[in-house]
């Protein structure tokens, strides 16, 4: 090292020094830059440094140019099922992740009915709990074919999907149970009819139902040969005694998380840092992570006395497991496409 | 919708109605890589009304352009992200698909299966 200054004044560069990597962070500094610590008591250098002049007075320049951004970044997918999904974001930063964790379980449209018109109800489940284990229910459909529907539309092919549900159990017969298979897809609209005061309509016209299909949803292409159903048939909507019946019909439309839960179309997403363990040791034979992806940063191989020199937990700041449960794995897929 | 002062325009406050930390955390992220940027930084002044508030000191430049450049930015990265993301898809894809059809080739002994590349 240099030594300290005496009588005459020595000028010296700091590039001069042999260890100090030219136009490159020093080693410990990348670590501090890309690595959270995780030590016994509490994990440390966790914040990430965005700042563009972060590290100016080294010559470096911490600014991510879109380029470098483009160059950098990878995404491994997994796993990839009809159900979930996991894949891997290398290159980028937390805040953009949360943003898209975000995004997924909030702002990305899907169908759930919202309305339910209940013609008659006589079972012991109260209507409004009725409606809101209807209003719950997936349905399998993609909801890039519809719009959305405001509060001065009518309510038409374009923006509702109609479900039927009629069961009743008759007397003498055992309890039945009202599973999801039993809501029928009306594909023609509402067939409830509504009270109109006017007197003078004239018996022959289409009485007037609560929605104004102009034309089947049938012929629309994409649901010729896949009809709209429930993603589940096998959930269970309610339980019947003997003389109970419920006969009502549930219009489904677009919405988005943020409004209700119902809206959202993942189970859960959410995404942590991949964890890097290292160990250390003076021994001869060197040990090696077999399977990084499954440390869930227990801490357990830090707890022991000794074990702390010898084993560095270090999530890596930039590479994200992003897990997806969701009900319709490939419709996010395509929706962000 | 920016407050600021008519003489200096390279700091200013920009409130955003109906929004949330989704969007200001990753405009406050491209905010800070800008070199241009010597304070940046969102706050949301309570949490029941959906308003974020974005400040913005830049050395010189005028506020209201480098907060553009950076929602810019944001919207290149993200469609490099989306368009990353679906190779990866299909490349997973190909790769099982490929990996189904080894499988297959194997088990039926001597028939040559095509592969997709």
């Amino acid at each position: 090292m240099a030594e300290g200054v005496g009588e005459e004044k020595k000028k010296f560069s700091i590039w001069d020094l042999p260890d100090v990597p030219m136009g490159q962070v020093p080693p410990h500094l990348e670590l501090q830059r890309s690595r959270v610590s995780c030590n016994k008591d509490a994990p440390i250098h966790t914040e990430s440094i965005q700042y563009s002049g972060a590290y100016a007075s080294m010559g470096i320049d911490n600014s991510s140019r879109l380029d470098r951004f483009s160059n950098n970044f990878r995404v491994e997918v997994v796993q990839l099922n009809k159900d979930d999904m996991e894949f891997d974001m290398i290159g980028i930063d937390a805040a953009i992740a949360n943003s898209f964790r975000g995004i997924l379980i909030a702002e990305l449209p899907t169908m759930a009915i919202e309305k339910v018109l209940i013609a008659n109800n006589t079972s012991i489940i109260q209507d409004e709990v009725l409606a809101h284990r209807l209003g719950l229910v997936p349905i399998r459909v993609d909801p890039r074919l519809f719009e959305y529907l405001s509060e001065n539309d009518q309510p038409n092919e374009k923006n509702t999907i109609v479900f039927k549900l009629h069961v009743q159990c008759k007397r003498g017969r055992p309890r039945i149970t009202v599973k999801l298979d039993a809501l029928k897809w009306l594909p023609n609209g509402s067939e409830l009819v509504k009270e109109t005061r006017n007197a003078t309509s004239d018996s022959s016209s289409k009485p007037e139902t609560y929605t104004y299909f102009g034309c089947s949803q049938e012929t629309i292409p994409e649901f010729v040969k896949n009809p709209i159903i429930p993603k589940y048939p096998d959930i269970i909507i309610a339980k019947l005694g003997p003389g109970q019946e419920i006969e009502l019909e549930a219009h489904a439309v677009k919405g988005i998380g943020k409004t209700h839960a119902k809206w959202s179309p993942v189970a859960t997403a959410w995404y942590r840092m991949l964890p890097e363990l290292r160990i250390d040791c003076n021994c001869r034979r060197r040990a090696t992570v077999a399977r990084p992806r499954v440390c869930t940063l227990c801490r357990e191989c830090i707890r022991g006395d000794d074990w702390e020199k010898r084993v560095a937990l270090r999530p890596v700041k930039d590479n994200f497991i992003l897990k997806i449960l969701e009900e319709k794995c490939e419709r996010v897929i395509t929706e962000l496409s | 919708m920016e407050h600021g002062s008519f003489t200096d325009n390279s700091a200013a406050t920009f409130s955003l109605t109906d929004e949330d930390h989704t969007i200001a955390n990753a405009v406050r992220f491209t905010l800070n890589q800008d070199p241009r940027v010597t304070f940046c930084g969102y706050s949301i002044p309570h949490p029941s009304e959906a308003r974020v508030n974005i400040r913005v000191q830049t050395t010189g430049d005028p506020a209201r352009e480098v907060l553009k450049d950076a929602c810019q930015n944001l919207m290149l990265m993200c469609r490099h992200v989306r368009s990353t993301f679906d190779k990866a898809i299909e490349d997973f894809k190909a790769s099982n698909a490929v990996k189904a059809m080894k499988i297959d080739s194997l088990d039926s002994s001597g028939d040559d299966s095509e592969e997709s590349e």
